[in-house]
């Protein structure tokens, strides 16, 4: 038999105004196993918990209803009230008379009533609770960085400057990322590599910071405070342990390909470092393109290594660590324009480039040298458009959001070729010119004092006369279809999500928006966090943002993970699901519900009559579960159900309510 | 109907709120001291997901006279999917009450964020007005069959 206690307050007035109190306690005393049941003026009051403290020895209750404000304001007090009492602080259940009561109706006859059967629903549950404990789970006290661009570079210096371990893993051979390639940043125009490559050292120097190049995540398991992952590094064919990154191999290797980090304008070799500042700052063997690695011949870099370093057999390795948070950085790419846009050309045109590609023929360690030349035939353009939102804000051919960066770069790029190339002449088509940053007004407003002529409206079509690129398109502000000829055309692409992120979002359990960008907790008050306890968001993974809120974003998502990592163990709430392996048959349903992934099926040993069996049932990690109770409404046998929540709590509410 | 017709009877509707969203928007509203219908209890849950369609059948059955679920808007749910599942079941269980003679109107599923304090005044107060013209519900009553009564 349980002794139920029942405290109804008065708040004050707040609700015996409207209520009966005396009555809703009164009609309390008669139900079944209600041993005490008072009316308090200020429940929530020190002398107030005092009262009921003694009421719940001088009564031996053993579960306790108080009829107050909402749960959510007083919940957390009363449980943690109950925590030096006899009583479980899970053994209460709250009456909310007031915010949705007393507050809300003025009849106080129907108001009593409402609240009679609010007192009823929650004694009818609360003689269904379970006690329930809260459990604590280690952290470990490592991160993992997911993308070594700035954003994974700041937040790994961030974390790492705490005094904690960090593991970069970046899939391309050096870290850097974006930032690297970019010429100078508006709208201070410094030089980018000059303010990146410093930080880039910084990691590859760093005690508390593991550098996994040319690597990637293949697996994640496991949850907050203790993530299992699994990290493949490809094979790279030169011993990083041995080599000095002397370079001797690269000038010796024959075999030259497009470079990617220069965007394809000029040749890299086979065996290479991506830039001349690239972290770490050895060489790896681009499989794809080395001959010996293809055909068997050639080693040339093996002959001239002086130390020995060059391994042709080498394999990838896999690596498997316990991680206690995860700060996905992974960053963008941009979208692929040609496969859309085939009235700019479709990639047809040399010289109709992207922003990126202008980044590096504008860079003094560039494939130019930093002259502005055409790709085409090597001379100064004269005439050059720059075409804005080519993917962003244009939901037919790419993408409805706004990519953020482009105005600014856009801007930035009219005022690099106003300066480099006197006497040119640079067009902006633009649909809106949106600056919201700091100094970012002002420096637009120098562009266009500098020259550059800006035009409202979209170009419909560059096609070729003359060896001229003629882009035509309106000018919405006049009215009139305008048609310029071009040396060259920039085109401001969207921002996309990086390559392959689906996969590393399925794998980690986190949620994407309709677009690939990861999906933060609250857009908000959340907005480095992921819905998964323990993986943070930072950079362009999350949305298009320009570099200093990258940055920001970064530092926020260090500062969450020392806030994890400043406790050894952290509490877990117990109001989660647990199944009942006796009645789960095993149909997976609740798996596929879940939206944490906190379930699996597991086959355990089962005893069917005298045999013994295995039996597949499912099973709920304790510390990926939130709590929602998903799972509980696809169960067809009733075998899971959520602690503080669970279907015989439920059912006598209702009953209650209906009596 | 063989119900005898009370002028003072009162509908009693029962209301699944998720903790999140619609709870909140509940207690914003009765901190704006918004006023409706005393004809709603509701029953806080964690999210609208964990509205097992067997309690809104024991509802009906025990007497109620309408049940509302409600939860945070599609896109924004707490527990980010929840609500989709939410939303897929009770499409298909207002049909099953449809065919089972409950008329649909008594079974109501609703997006109520937390700051929609107005919006939950507005739809208990349509709801209560709705379910009173209806009168009271019939159908799955253990009282009334109970009493000998037959179905609608």
């Amino acid at each position: 038999m349980s002794r139920i206690g029942v405290v109804v307050c008065h708040c004050g007035t707040n609700i015996a105004g409207v209520v009966d109190v005396e009555r809703v306690a009164a009609e309390a005393a008669k139900l079944p196993n209600v041993v005490f049941a008072v009316t308090n003026k200020y429940t929530c009051s020190e002398p107030g918990q005092a009262t009921m403290k003694a009421a719940i020895e001088e009564h031996q209750l053993d579960r306790l209803v108080i009829c107050s404000c909402s749960p959510r304001m007083h919940e957390a007090t009363f449980r943690r009230m109950l925590k030096d009492t006899r009583i479980n602080p899970y053994m209460l259940e709250i009456a909310n008379l007031r915010e949705q009561c007393a507050w809300v109706h003025t009849d106080k006859e129907k108001a009593t009533e409402k609240a009679i059967d609010l007192m009823r629903m929650a004694v009818a549950k609360v003689e269904q609770n379970k006690p329930l404990f809260t459990s604590t789970i280690p952290i470990h006290k490592k991160c993992l960085i997911i993308g070594g661009g700035i954003a994974g570079i700041q937040a790994a210096l961030d974390v790492a400057d705490a005094g904690y371990q960090v593991t970069i893993v970046e899939r391309e051979p050096s870290i850097g990322g974006h930032m690297v390639m970019l010429d100078k940043t508006f709208p201070t125009l410094d030089c980018s590599a000059c303010i990146s490559t410093p930080k880039m050292v910084d990691v590859g120097q760093h005690p508390n910071i593991t550098l996994m190049t040319s690597s990637e995540v293949v697996n994640v398991g496991g949850y907050v405070g203790s993530f299992e992952v699994t990290i493949k590094q490809k094979a790279r064919y030169v011993d990083h342990t041995k080599c000095t990154g002397c370079g001797l191999c690269e000038t010796k290797c024959p075999t030259k390909v497009p470079s990617e980090f220069n965007q394809g304008y000029n040749k890299r070799t086979a065996i290479y470092k991506p830039f001349a500042q690239a972290v770490p700052a050895k060489p790896v063997i681009d499989p794809d393109s080395c001959k010996m690695l293809k055909e068997g011949k050639c080693g040339v870099c093996a002959k001239v290594c002086p130390l020995g370093c060059i391994d042709f057999k080498d394999t990838a390795k896999e690596y498997t660590e316990t991680y206690g948070a995860i700060i996905v950085a992974t960053g963008y790419d941009l979208i692929p324009w040609q496969d859309l846009y085939g009235e700019y050309g479709g990639g047809r045109y040399a010289d109709v480039i992207t922003g990126l590609q202008f980044e590096r023929l504008v860079n003094a360690s560039g494939p130019t040298e930093g002259h502005i030349l055409r790709p085409s035939d090597g001379t100064e353009p004269k005439d050059v458009v720059i075409i804005k939102c080519v993917g962003s804000r244009d939901p037919h051919k790419g993408k409805s959001y706004c990519s953020r960066a482009c105005c600014m770069y856009s801007a930035k790029h009219a005022h690099q070729i106003l300066e480099k190339l006197p006497g040119a002449n640079v067009y902006i088509f633009y649909m809106d010119v949106r600056t919201p940053g700091k100094g970012y007004e002002e420096f637009y407003d120098r562009t266009r004092a500098d020259g550059a002529v800006y035009i409202r409206g979209r170009v419909s079509k560059i096609y070729k006369e003359n060896g001229k690129l003629v882009c035509k398109g309106e000018d919405t502000l006049l009215g009139k279809p305008v048609s310029v000829q071009a040396d060259m055309v920039v085109l401001a692409t969207a921002m996309v999500p990086a390559v392959g992120v689906e996969k590393l979002t399925t794998m980690l359990g986190i949620a994407t928006d309709p677009d690939k960008w990861v999906q933060e907790a609250h857009p908000k008050l959340r907005p480095v966090e992921t819905q998964t306890g323990g993986i943070f968001l930072a950079g362009t993974c999350q949305g298009p943002k320009d570099i200093p809120d990258t940055v920001a974003q970064a530092s926020a998502a260090a500062v969450k993970v020392c806030g994890l990592f400043s406790k050894d163990e952290m509490e877990t709430s117990p109001m989660i699901s647990g199944v009942d392996q006796q009645k789960c048959c095993g149909c997976g349903f609740c798996v596929n519900c879940c939206p944490y992934k906190a379930i699996s099926l597991v086959e355990i040993d089962a005893r069917e009559g005298a045999r013994r069996v295995k039996k597949t049932v499912a099973s709920v990690n304790s510390g990926l579960c939130q709590g929602c109770g998903c799972c509980t409404a696809a169960c067809r046998t009733g075998a899971i159900d959520l602690s503080g929540y669970t279907n015989a709590q439920i059912l006598k509410e209702v009953d209650a309510l209906c009596l | 109907m063989s119900v005898k017709a009370d002028p003072n009877w009162e509908p009693k509707i029962l209301a699944f709120c998720c903790n999140w969203c619609t709870y909140t928007g509940a207690d914003l509203a009765g901190l704006n001291r918004m006023k409706y219908p005393a004809n709603v209890r509701v029953v806080r849950l964690p999210c609208s997901s964990r509205v097992n369609p067997q309690f809104i059948l024991r509802a009906f059955q025990k007497g109620c006279d309408g049940v509302m679920v409600c939860g945070c808007h599609p896109g924004d749910c707490h527990y980010a999917t929840g609500n989709y599942f939410t939303r897929r079941r009770f499409m298909l269980m207002k049909r099953l009450l449809e065919y089972n003679g409950i008329d649909p109107q008594r079974f109501q599923a609703r997006w109520i964020s937390g700051s929609e304090a107005a919006k939950f005044r507005d739809t208990v107060t349509r709801v209560a007005g709705e379910i009173k013209a209806l009168g009271p519900n019939t159908r799955f009553q253990e009282k009334w069959y109970e009493e000998g009564g037959e179905a609608q």
